[in-house]
């Protein structure tokens, strides 16, 4: 049987908005373009970010990219790249305007300009007060901007493959990277996909921890795809608990709840934040809201029959304001609880929700290695960004409406890179078939019949052991305990079997390599954390609960090959202005 | 818990059939929604096939008929209806697999809608401006997820799919009619005035009632037929 195979000029895997936004670009300037997708693509998980996209507008209060910049560094707990943050902050109101004409309906002011909220860890001033940055299209940011960007790549001609499953990348003996192996999951026919430039926009992988905000569709393919490929990843540690999941479910309350004036109270009415971060209070970076929320439970202050959360309180807001600026909330507070926020406050915890780390990146968007005395070498056709990258901008702790920033700066970013490439590389390089074969061993696989254990009960293993052994608060001895756990549950994926071995649409098929995929994400998180002896941003060490800026001021590389640890100096030095130099943290 | 479920593979099927399920009670769980269910039900029999993913009621993928009525099973709470559960996959769309339709075509007019904003005047620097009264025009309107429950329920949809363009792709015209900012309109009402495209709309209403987002396509359709007509006077 022949493969059948498909050439482009630029191939994109994942239809999140970085994805699109690159498409986009692309497309715009006639490269033959196509877009995989494992689902539909407005069904990707930016669908479901709420707040909003920073941008330094100044359209309620005064503000400045630079302000943005300091609050981006000192939020990253000093970690983040300062040249790719001081990229991203510059260019925010730009990628904010475009996605203005590309038809987003963003909440308005009284003026007619895009309405703008307080977010956690904003301000003005470089440290003083609040700032409102944050862009928002009432609490459905994340809808509108995929569904307007999905819709211009539709004007724009853009080639999509949905519900595509991506297997592996294929490489050649020197270095580059031609495409990628798929399947299509409605036919469950193998295809190789060649292209000139691979982008890699596939998104994180929070469906390895237990409770998440996630989708079930994030398993971190891009990024296990990356790691299979030799490609180490980066920063894995940084997992972000968003402070405000609901409890016991993990579904995303936004953090614009708090930026409208909702506060935390725990079981004695106590706005206890106000002891935590006297400035910022509720809206402290996520990290520290996410810490204050679990020590206040751990000390025997929870709410709740089991004393097991804290209250969102929205209350005095009153009606009007949770109806216009926060009606998707209500609308997942009342279907998950059946409580309206208008009149009963909204028991959250913290739920996992973004991963920092991914994919080590410049800030062109290319896929960067260490290759001797080199820490980044960029690896020929391959792109990353969003979050299965690591740019990196959001270091050890992202703030609140950069994500959706991030993915269009880089997306686009990426997309112009890629332009530039495909000029000096006007020809497809010749496939490589042991490549392609080895991504077709990895799909094989699973028409393995016999005995074996199930794939869901192994995932759900893997889920509980990064819940215990790698959470909020994290120790040496539990988390070797966790590392090997995951050994041991290696093993028994590579014997796992499913029943259904049917080609139309099987999604037994599809969650068995997601499982590979999550397996290889969870073991790349607990060894990096186990690797850092600090505390910074959101890893939390119990045995080392301090900064350590001259061992740790550097980035981790976690390599599949023997489960290995490298590390590689941060980017402290700026594009133009002077560098922020790490400072105590304090909101 | 006792469900009814449609099963039907392509492969090892020559007719669909419906197949019983129990869910043990010691796994029904308060507050549980039925997506949960399912979920639990697929290890039982890892062969199950639907589609899922947010978990929420964004994402729109896990569109299904639930005890006759089109729903999203994520957001669709199990202490709320009645057993045996029945579980037919979308009315009107072809089925691929279980409860896994084929929505080409609901994509095709969504496409032949042309939603996306048209406006060619020069770019300013900044951004358009747009009153909150012009924008509260689109609540209502932009919040679709095109999980297809609202053009599955359509009669109208059922019988011309490929000339009628069905309650969720209308929205997404009204959407695009609405707002202030778009410079197509007369384009965009000229494509839409054809006996089928537009007028099959026969007002019964049943988008309205399913549509889980809680949206108004009935309404929606009427205001294009009423700028419609107002365009004709």
């Amino acid at each position: 049987m022949t493969l059948t195979t498909r050439k482009f000029d630029a191939l994109i895997v994942g239809a999140g908005g970085a994805g699109l936004r690159a498409a986009l670009q692309l497309a715009n300037a006639d490269a033959r373009v196509a877009v995989v997708s494992k689902v539909f693509p407005t069904r990707s998980h930016t669908v479901a970010a709420q707040g909003g996209v920073n941008a330094a507008l100044a359209n309620v209060l005064p503000d400045s990219w630079h302000w943005h910049m300091f609050d981006t560094v000192k939020g990253s707990d000093y970690l983040g790249d300062q040249d790719a943050i001081e990229y991203m902050c510059r260019a925010a109101p730009k990628v904010v305007y475009e996605l203005e004409h590309f038809g987003v309906p963003f909440s308005r002011l009284e003026e007619g300009n895009i309405y703008q909220r307080a977010f956690g860890g904003q301000s003005q001033h470089f440290g003083k007060e609040q700032a409102a940055r944050t862009c928002a299209a009432a609490d459905r940011t994340g809808h509108a901007i995929l569904h307007s960007l999905y819709q211009q790549n539709l004007r724009a001609h853009t080639h999509f493959f949905d519900e595509y499953f991506a297997i592996d990348l294929i490489k050649d003996d020197a270095g580059y990277v031609l495409g990628l192996v798929a399947f299509d999951i409605l036919s469950g026919e193998p295809i190789a996909i060649e292209a000139k430039t691979t982008l890699i926009a596939t998104g994180g992988a929070g469906q390895i921890f237990r409770t998440n905000t996630n989708a079930l569709s994030n398993t971190g393919d891009g990024m296990a795809m990356a790691l299979r490929a030799g490609v180490p990843l980066e920063d894995m540690e940084f997992v972000q608990f968003h402070p405000t999941g609901i409890a016991g479910r993990g579904m995303l309350i936004t953090e614009g709840a708090r930026g409208e004036g909702g506060f935390l109270i725990n079981d004695q009415d106590e706005r206890f934040m106000e002891r935590y971060a006297p400035n910022a209070k509720d809206l402290a970076s996520r990290d520290v809201v996410s810490r204050a929320i679990a020590i206040e439970v751990r000390e025997g202050r929870g709410c709740g029959r089991n004393k097991d959360h804290v209250l969102l309180d929205l209350r005095h807001l009153g009606a009007d304001t949770i109806m216009k600026k926060l009606p998707g909330i209500r609308e997942v507070s009342m279907t998950f609880l059946g409580v309206d926020p208008i009149e009963e406050p909204i028991p959250v915890f913290p739920t996992c929700h973004y991963s920092m780390g991914g994919i080590p990146t410049n800030r062109d968007g290319q896929v960067v290695v260490p290759v001797k005395d080199t820490p980044e070498d960029p690896v020929p056709g391959l792109y990353a960004a969003g979050e299965a990258a690591c740019v990196s901008v959001h270091g050890a702790n992202r703030l609140g409406g950069n994500s959706l920033l991030d993915i269009l700066v880089f997306g686009r970013a990426a997309a112009n890179h890629i332009l530039g490439f495909l000029k000096d590389n006007r020809h497809h390089r010749p496939l490589q078939q042991d490549s392609v074969d080895r991504a077709l061993e990895r799909l094989a696989r699973w028409d393995r019949k016999g005995e074996g254990e199930a794939v869901e009960p192994l995932r759900r293993e893997l889920r509980k052991v990064m819940e215990d052994h790698c959470g909020v608060f994290r120790t040496a001895e539990v988390m070797q305990e966790g590392v090997n756990r995951l050994h041991r549950l290696r093993e028994r994926i590579d014997n796992a079997v499913i029943r259904d071995h049917s080609r139309t649409f099987n999604t037994a098929r599809v969650e068995a390599m997601e499982l590979e995929n999550l397996m290889d994400c969870a073991m790349a998180t607990i060894v990096s954390a186990l690797g850092r002896e600090e505390s910074r941003g959101a890893h939390s060490r119990m045995d080392f609960t301090d900064r350590d800026d001259e061992r740790w001021l550097r980035h981790s590389l976690y390599s599949l090959q023997d489960d290995a640890m490298d590390y590689k100096p941060v980017r402290t030095q700026p594009v133009t202005v002077e560098s922020f130099p790490p400072k105590e943290r304090v909101y | 818990m006792e469900f009814s479920i449609y099963r039907f593979n392509p492969e090892t099927d020559s007719a669909p059939y419906m197949q019983d399920f129990t869910l043990g009670d010691d796994l029904v769980e308060p507050g549980m929604m039925l997506l949960d269910a399912l979920l639990l039900l697929k290890e039982q029999d890892d062969s199950l096939s639907f589609r899922r993913s947010c978990q929420h009621g964004v994402c729109g993928s896990d569109g299904m008929n639930i005890n006759g009525t089109n729903g999203l099973a994520c957001i669709m709470p199990l202490k709320d209806l009645k057993t045996p559960i029945v579980l037919r996959p979308f009315p009107g769309m072809p089925v691929i697999r279980d409860l896994i339709v084929d929505m080409d075509n609901f994509y095709h007019q969504y496409r032949e809608a042309e939603p996306w904003l048209v406006n060619d005047s020069p770019e300013p620097e900044v951004e358009r401006l747009q009153s909150p009264e012009d924008r509260g025009q689109l609540d209502g309107l932009y919040e679709c997820i095109l999980c297809g429950c609202c053009s599955a329920a359509c009669p109208s949809y059922w019988w011309n799919p490929d000339r009628f363009l069905g309650p969720a792709a209308l929205l997404q015209a009204a959407r695009f009619i609405q707002d202030s900012r778009d410079e197509a309109t007369e384009h965009r009402l000229e494509r839409l005035d054809d006996a089928y495209r537009l007028y099959r709309c026969h007002g019964i209403m049943n988008c309205t009632q399913v549509c889980p987002k809680g949206l108004n396509p009935a309404k929606a359709i009427g205001d294009i037929r009423r700028t419609m007509l107002k365009r004709s006077v």
